[in-house]
């Protein structure tokens, strides 16, 4: 709009400067926490300015590095495989369907819509992969269960490989002699390219932040926890004892200004990566959420 | 013609074979569970197996609504969602506008950045830093805001009155980035010339989004609605589960279907409530989306899913 009124100005200034600085100060306030000794957090709790500074959380950590970086490189071989595997099926699905004359496409278009409009929900979801499938405790389980291939993101890239991709191409290479593969290899990927990385980002993150399928699948083999499922069995454990205060001796916890500083490591990768992939993420909202 | 058929065959074999895997994936992960949700008429017994186990009609059912669980679930999913969806709308819309009126370069790209970062985290990480505000002895709350206004601590994980309240706002603070980009990347696209004529006519900022803006979002505003009260039946687990940290004390104002049928299978070994509940979820879930998208239809066809 065309701005004249200076009190109107001043309002929406304050209102994004507070809107941008209730999302930092949270962060600030796990940062600093991290950061305060034990002993001031016992006095006052946790403080945007820390009484007495103390690294002792770091260092704790520094020492105890083994279940941590397990966790964390867990979490990259979680979000790398799937991400990769769901891409692969994701544009293997979505390029047959971009063909126009396909027959049959009107079916598996529906067959594909379908799963948007109505699911089994979580029990029978979770029989059909324990009982059938026997996926407890296994790697699969934190990569496969919901996550590997969502609706949207085919009938996103298959808009796109339509749209952008004009028939004469492929058909022009297959002229050439070029079978299926090859003209998804040497022409569809590369022109999908943008479209990949959008989804491929998406896919990423969604990967990275699921902590839900460790809780549901993994019930012994805490060596496949990522690093969310390592901060929400911390915290389980926290709640757990401050319900059960009698037994609060016998299992050592970690203390609350490392309970931060585990907080504030898990959150690092993924705000050092963002201001890397803010437009692709951008544009994978816009791009995803309206229109399809 | 045989040979026609067949060369036509030849062609899109592998088109065909491409599609398998993705096939086989929907199959395990969508189709067998929806044949699944057959057993909220049958009285599982794990000795028989699934398929063996007895038909009970309604019997999970009638279990189900014999207690008072099954009102405040299904209370607490429609009315959080709600909440949800008028004021995380209505927020977007103000910050959407609000970014637009900014002339501050470096704010308006600042803001538009950092905004975002609650949504990309884990509810994990968002568990963490509710917590960090709400913990009883040592939360950022307790001990510098109440006292600053001369009130006491409260315990918040107990007090289930508060959680309305507090589930509300982390919701909006996790998705009012993302409900703000959407409706900004509408604003930004109005044509610049009709604020001017209308500046030329004498319209103020107010007039200019009450005539102009408002009504350009208006096809983005009832699709978002309508998509969101698809999903009515459906809330993120994580923020009702994991956020109030799993407390027994806030079942009350915390439950909603998808914490309950969880609980109930996993933690409560009450399947037949468990599967009755979800059972009830994904068809009425299936209604609310059809009705949904036959009024978007209605309204702004390119707006539908379908």
């Amino acid at each position: 709009m065309i701005n004249n009124s200076k009190s109107f100005k001043f309002v929406m200034n304050i209102l994004v400067i507070l809107l941008t600085l209730v999302c930092i100060i949270p962060f600030l306030l796990l940062i600093m926490s991290s950061v305060t000794s034990e002993d001031a957090l016992a006095l006052n709790g946790y403080s945007l300015i820390p009484a007495e500074f103390s690294f002792a959380a770091y260092e704790y950590l520094a020492s105890n590095v083994g279940d941590i970086l397990h966790a964390y490189l867990m979490s990259f071989v979680i979000t790398g495989v799937g991400t990769v595997v769901s891409l692969t099926l994701t544009l293997l699905f979505a390029y047959p369907l971009s063909h126009k004359d396909l027959p049959g496409r009107k079916a598996i278009s529906f067959f594909l819509f379908f799963t948007m409009l109505f699911n089994g929900g979580f029990v029978p979801t979770y029989l059909v992969y324990t009982n059938l499938f026997h996926i407890t405790d296994t790697l699969a389980a934190m990569i496969v269960p919901y996550l590997l291939m969502n609706a949207f993101y085919v009938i996103m890239m298959r808009s796109y490989l339509s749209t952008s991709i004009p028939t004469e191409v492929l058909e022009s290479a297959r002229m050439d002699g070029a079978n299926e593969l090859q003209v998804l290899g040497k022409i569809v990927i590369p022109m999908a390219k943008p479209m990949l990385a959008t989804i491929g980002l998406m896919t990423a993150i969604v990967y990275w932040n699921n902590w839900t399928n460790g809780v549901y699948f993994l019930q012994i083999r805490r060596d496949l926890y990522g690093i969310q499922n390592y901060l929400n069995a911390v915290m389980t454990n926290v709640s757990f004892l401050q319900s059960h205060s009698e037994l609060a001796n016998q299992m050592p916890l970690p203390s609350i200004s490392i309970r931060m500083a585990l907080a504030v490591i898990a959150v690092i990768p993924i705000l050092a990566a963002y201001p890397f992939f803010q437009k692709f993420f951008v544009k994978g909202i816009t791009v995803g959420s309206v229109k399809g | 013609m045989k040979k026609l058929k067949s060369n036509k065959f030849r062609k899109y074999l592998p088109l065909y074979l491409m599609l398998i895997p993705g096939a086989v994936y929907l199959i395990i992960n969508n189709y067998l569970p929806m044949m699944g949700l057959a057993l909220a008429f049958k009285d599982v017994d794990y000795s028989v197996g699934f398929l063996n186990s007895p038909w009970a009609g309604l019997d999970n059912f009638k279990y189900l609504f014999s207690s008072s669980d099954a009102f405040i679930m299904f209370r607490n999913t429609i009315l959080y969602n709600l909440a949800f969806i008028i004021l995380g709308n209505l927020l977007g819309i103000i910050v959407a506008i609000a970014l637009d009126s900014l002339r501050n370069k470096f704010l308006k790209r600042f803001s538009q950045v950092v905004i975002l970062i609650p949504y990309l985290l884990s509810t994990v990480i968002v568990s963490y830093v509710v917590y960090a505000f709400l913990s009883g002895n040592n939360g950022f709350v307790n001990n510098t805001i109440l006292p600053m206004l001369g009130l006491e601590g409260i315990n918040w994980y107990n007090e289930a009155g508060y959680w309305p309240v507090i589930l509300v706002v982390v919701y909006l603070w996790m998705m009012f980035g993302y409900n703000s980009i959407l409706y900004y990347s509408t604003v930004i696209g109005i044509d610049k010339s009709y604020y001017e004529a209308a500046v030329v006519d004498g319209a103020g900022v107010w007039d200019q989004i009450r005539y102009i803006t408002l009504p350009l979002l208006k096809p983005t505003i009832i699709t978002l609605v309508l998509l969101a009260v698809g999903k009515i039946c459906y809330t993120d687990f994580g923020l009702f589960y994991q956020v109030p940290l799993n407390s027994g004390l806030l079942y009350d104002t915390t439950q909603t279907i998808d914490t309950y049928v969880y609980r109930g299978l996993l933690e409560f070994n009450d399947l037949g409530r468990s599967t009755a509940a979800g059972f009830l979820q994904s068809v009425l879930g299936f209604i609310c989306i059809m009705i949904a998208n036959t009024v978007v239809n209605k309204i702004d066809k390119d707006s539908a899913l379908f």
